[in-house]
């Protein structure tokens, strides 16, 4: 399974009702970050789970439910993470 | 001084404090080169910075004193307020210029 896959199963826990992410690594490549390819993302989430917090308690969901991913294989992750309701 | 206790210490005795990778001048990453321009862009004057590509036990240290995984990290009056993509909607809603109007030198 390729990375994105995994960030998206993994992100499936948060119940999103919509998710949008987008490898940008084409982006970085040549920097030293990129050397592993693959790493880095900008990610759009939509989640009811979201509802009454604030960005950066939804940061960490996303960053929780990512873990060890989060560490070891992403190297860079824009987040945009909405309610249902502010769209 | 461990990692945690600096980190503490440097928080809490600046308004306003940035740990990012380079410097403002020489930002090593983009997510970085971001926070710097929008703290110009509010019309911050002083800003505190950590270069943590020099600094590598601030650099796993600083992900464990606000649970956050990732560099940048703004801190103002010792809160955490967030990384890059905070700082620019709280930037774009207006919020982060007045989170940080006190902490301007007065002209």
């Amino acid at each position: 399974m390729n990375l994105a896959a995994a960030i998206r199963e993994r992100l499936a826990a948060l119940d999103p009702q919509s998710m949008d992410l987008l490898d940008e690594s084409g982006k970085h490549a040549g920097h030293a970050g990129a050397k592993a390819g693959g790493s880095h993302f900008r990610l759009t989430i939509v989640s009811p789970r979201f509802s009454g917090k604030d960005q950066i308690t939804r940061h960490r969901m996303v960053y929780e439910v990512l873990g060890p991913l989060m560490q070891r294989d992403i190297h860079a992750l824009a987040i945009r993470a909405f309610a249902p309701d502010e769209l | 001084m461990d990692a945690q206790e600096r980190i503490r210490q440097q928080v809490t005795g600046n308004p306003v404090v940035l740990y990012m990778k380079g410097t403002p001048q020489f930002p090593q990453c983009g997510f970085s080169a971001s926070a710097v321009q929008i703290l110009k862009a509010c019309g911050v004057e002083r800003v505190f910075t950590v270069n943590v590509l020099e600094e590598p036990e601030i650099r796993q240290g600083i992900k464990e004193y606000a649970n956050w995984p990732t560099i940048p990290q703004l801190y103002v009056n010792g809160e955490f307020v967030g990384g890059s993509d905070i700082m620019r909607e709280m930037y774009q809603s207006g919020e982060l210029q007045k989170l940080l109007t006190g902490e301007k030198t007065p002209s």
